[in-house]
């Protein structure tokens, strides 16, 4: 299989470039002119003079690509993800806002700030472009990813809001119910979606609420979900990361380094959009975004026999192993049985009813992250998984596995889903493709490239 | 409704009835420290290998190794070679686990049994005496047994006034006497809710008789309890989905009431089958997920969202999981005193904050007239009882 260079390799990372490195400097000539924070910033533009530190925090990953980052990319450790209504009825309006993120996204990820103005610079009577509380942190290798939700295409009622009911790509549909959902339209669905991971939380939140101002008046915020301890590794060289449940969760999730299966279950091929009735060959080369909000019970689940938290998840506590047998990436043996001529691992263990091997060989991009969003009314932690998976076709890759698993899966006792969306997410914007300023860094222009411009073309 | 509770009574019900075993610690934990009562057992296709032949009496915890290649299993048997005191089953190859025993001084037999199969690969064991006390040394079988009993007499009462209880509701229903049915309803399911554990470890019962509309996939039929409740206490459209709700009609009025009767029926021939057991384990088991039953679904009204009726199937609940408690509570008490005084008293305290909204003779408190401190407390009683009750199984299995 040939594929574009770098699609299914780990992202690259840049090591080297931080914000105190980029601003340090302008940040000291802000009282002459904000012309001196652009001078400051120019010196060290990236690839010039090597930085100071070399830590995973000064990480960054390229935004452009024939894919969007934060999909392949190693999972970052906290995540702030939004999803917006669109406000206006003017499709130009919402292109505009779609070429400002873009640079702002573009900037932003390889920790410049977001406006050509520094945090602390700019005209003195103007409220400064960036919001300022990422001014001294490292990038923490920030990705910010956009994807369309199936309201933007068309309302509840069918009417084409933008003229693009005709691109609507028939994976984008609505997710049925499932049983035991219990979904809050509050914190589900949306027009558009923003997804911005990073290794420190305060780099997230700032991307996302950057975003969000540049969006007012065109867009407004439907719900947002903050997470933290990434609950799947994407790339081999990551270490497991357990769920709130106590266990490893994401050991069988498709890896980076898996280059066929990455590119048979996560991008959408030329294929989909040809067999498409729609037009929908602008998300060639995307993929589509299923998130759910899984509220654990784990109050009750902490009152549950070391027995029965392992029977129905099918692996045990400790090593992560198959109960089988074996160790944490030892493939689970269905046919093994013990005593009473049971199998080891249940019929409604989780690890059964979401292997591949039950569900017709497909597999998912798992990138989701644990969420403690505070506590209800009767003291319990409203704690849980925040799903978020990466798939070729949510018909083929979500929807028969979710449905066994809301169905049958002995974990279910402990579950509810509470939020729910699913979003087309275009292709990256090329390399070199968006204009740059003086100092190196994307600029915004008229006819700037932006993310999902074949959308609109 | 529970599907892991069916999960966790199949997984069990592989375990030989004298088994004493007691849920396993992180395998290693206390292996590790090397303390006296920590032992470390290797289980190879033709070795059993401890890493002492006698230890200390008080708390044992082997951590069994499978090294071998076949699925394995260890057993500290009595000096006679018969008594299993205490075994871990299903250990997959290359996966260890505890087993945390109560050790009394004496001569014992250690095996690994690769395989499943034959006597397993002895060796002998002893236990020297520490000078500590190590509880009651009297056979607990019978009291277990007894408990047993007892508890089957229950369920076989309480199915046996569901099965009456249920004709009578389906026929008002039936008859279209609304008023009568919605009387009948609430009293009706008390007996259900009081051991629905039971229910649940037959399976495709639980989900044909006490299905939730929102635990339905897309396409699939509903029947059951709730589908009449709905039609009994229908909804304004904004409590359905935005939608008009549409009765059923007197044809489906039969169907529905017929397949609550033949359902119940199906479950009454089961517990009165002389086949029918509940063990101990089982019995404990099921008073901690009545009350997890408490906690997601009735103390949040998620149940009875159209009649409101929560706090009857509540005071079920809580009145299945006490008796529970209290068939086993002679081996409880010998076990482990202060846990047999603290669930006593966190029953009378939740008991008490129930009766203050009613009671199954008189009736409860609508769910819905509820404030949220009523609600509030009643959910912080329900989780002081709920964590002892978790280590009730632990308890009864070690004794």
């Amino acid at each position: 299989m040939t594929e574009p260079a770098g699609t299914s390799t780990p992202a690259p990372e840049r090591r080297g470039l931080s914000r105190r490195a980029l601003l340090g400097i302008g940040g000291g000539l802000v009282v002459g002119a904000a012309a001196g924070a652009a001078a400051g910033a120019a010196a060290t533009a990236p690839g010039s003079a090597p930085a100071p530190t070399t830590t995973p925090a000064a990480r960054t990953y390229p935004f452009t690509g024939p894919h969007q980052a934060g999909i392949t990319t190693p999972a970052q450790d906290r995540l702030y993800l939004a999803a917006f209504d669109v406000t206006t009825t003017d499709r130009d309006a919402l292109v505009t806002m779609l070429r400002r993120w873009t640079v702002m996204a573009a900037r932003m990820t390889q920790g410049l700030p977001a406006g050509q103005f520094a945090p602390a610079g700019g005209p003195y009577d103007a409220p400064p472009d960036d919001t300022g509380e990422a001014a001294d942190l490292p990038p923490a290798g920030l990705t910010i990813t956009f994807g369309f939700g199936r309201s933007l295409f068309v309302d509840g009622s069918g009417h084409d809001r933008f003229g693009l009911a005709g691109r609507l790509p028939a994976g984008l549909v609505e997710l049925p119910h499932f049983p035991a959902d219990d979904l809050d339209p509050a914190r589900s669905d949306g027009d558009l979606v923003v997804q911005a991971c990073a290794d420190d939380p305060q780099v997230a939140v700032h991307a996302i609420r950057n975003l969000s101002r540049a969006a007012f008046g065109t867009a407004r915020i439907r719900w947002t979900q903050l997470g933290y301890g990434r609950t799947s590794s994407t790339s081999t060289a990551q270490r497991t990361p357990r769920n709130l449940f106590g266990f490893k969760d994401g050991t069988a999730n498709l890896k980076v380094e898996e280059a066929a299966a990455v590119e048979e279950h996560v991008w959408v091929p030329a294929r989909a959009a040809s067999e498409d009735a729609a037009d929908a060959a602008w998300l060639t080369g995307g993929t589509y975004l299923v998130a759910r909000r899984i509220r654990m019970h784990i109050e009750t689940w902490d009152r549950t026999s070391l027995r029965e938290q392992e029977a129905v998840v099918g692996r045990t506590k400790g090593e992560g192993a198959p109960l089988s047998g074996g160790t944490e990436f030892s493939e689970p043996d269905f046919a093994t049985t013990g005593r009473g001529g049971e199998p080891l691992i249940a019929a409604d263990s989780h690890v059964r009813l979401a292997h591949p091997s039950q569900n017709d060989g497909v597999r998912m991009l798992r990138r989701g992250y644990n969420f403690t969003d505070g506590n209800d009314a009767l003291g319990r932690l409203d704690a849980g998984l925040f799903f978020l998976a990466f798939v070729v076709d949510p018909r083929t890759h979500y929807i028969p596995m979710q449905t066994r698993l809301s169905r049958q899966d002995g974990l279910m006792e402990y579950l509810v889903h509470t939020g729910s969306g699913l979003f087309a997410v275009p292709p990256g914007v090329p390399d070199g493709a968006l204009p740059t300023g003086a100092d190196g860094a994307p600029v915004l222009t008229t006819d700037a490239p932006f993310v999902g411009e074949a959308l609109f073309a | 409704m529970s599907r892991t509770a069916r999960a966790a009574v199949a997984a069990a019900l592989a375990l030989p009835l004298l088994a004493a075993c007691v849920p396993n610690a992180q395998p290693g934990a206390a292996a590790s420290s090397g303390a006296p009562g920590a032992l470390t057992v290797s289980s190879t296709a033709d070795a059993c290998v401890l890493s002492s032949a006698s230890a200390p009496s008080g708390t044992l915890t082997f951590t069994v190794t499978n090294d071998g290649s076949d699925v394995t299993e260890f057993y500290l048997l009595g000096e006679d070679g018969l008594r299993v005191v205490s075994e871990v089953e299903n250990i997959g190859p290359g996966l260890s686990r505890d087993l945390v025993v109560q050790a009394r001084p004496g001569t014992y037999w250690a095996a690994c049994k690769p395989g499943m199969v034959g006597d397993g690969i002895r060796s002998e064991f002893t236990v020297t005496d520490s000078g500590q006390d190590v509880g009651p040394s009297g056979d607990t079988a019978e009291q277990l047994q007894a408990a047993e009993a007892s508890y089957v007499a229950y369920v076989k009462d309480q199915v046996g006034a569901l099965v009456a209880g249920t004709q009578e509701f389906a026929d008002a229903y039936v008859a279209g006497d609304d008023e009568r049915a919605r009387e009948l309803y609430a009293p009706t399911r008390v007996h259900w809710e009081r051991i629905e554990p039971v229910a649940e470890s037959f399976g495709d019962l639980d989900p044909l008789l006490d299905l939730r509309e929102a635990d339905l996939e897309d396409g699939q039929e509903w029947t059951g309890w709730h589908l009449v409740e709905k039609d009994l206490w229908q909804p304004e459209p904004a409590a359905n989905g935005g939608e008009e709700y549409t009765p059923l009609t007197p044809e489906q009025r039969r169907a529905a009431a017929d397949a609550i009767v033949a359902n119940t029926r199906t479950l009454s021939e089961q517990v009165t089958d002389a086949a029918f057991t509940f063990e101990a384990f089982q019995i404990a088991n099921g008073a901690k997920e009545l009350l997890d039953e408490v906690a997601t679904g009735k103390v949040t009204g998620e149940e009875e969202i159209w009649s409101h009726t929560d706090l009857w199937d509540f005071q079920a609940n809580v009145d299945g999981a006490r008796v529970a408690f209290e068939v086993l509570s002679d081996v409880v008490s010998a076990e482990d005193p202060e846990l047999a005084t603290t669930l006593d008293q966190r029953f009378r305290e939740l008991d008490d904050l129930l009766a203050e909204q009613g009671s199954v003779e008189d009736g409860f408190t609508s769910y819905d007239e509820l404030t949220a401190d009523e609600v509030t407390a009643l959910a912080a009683a329900v989780d002081a009882l709920s964590e002892p009750l978790s280590t009730l199984t632990a308890t009864v299995t070690g004794a």
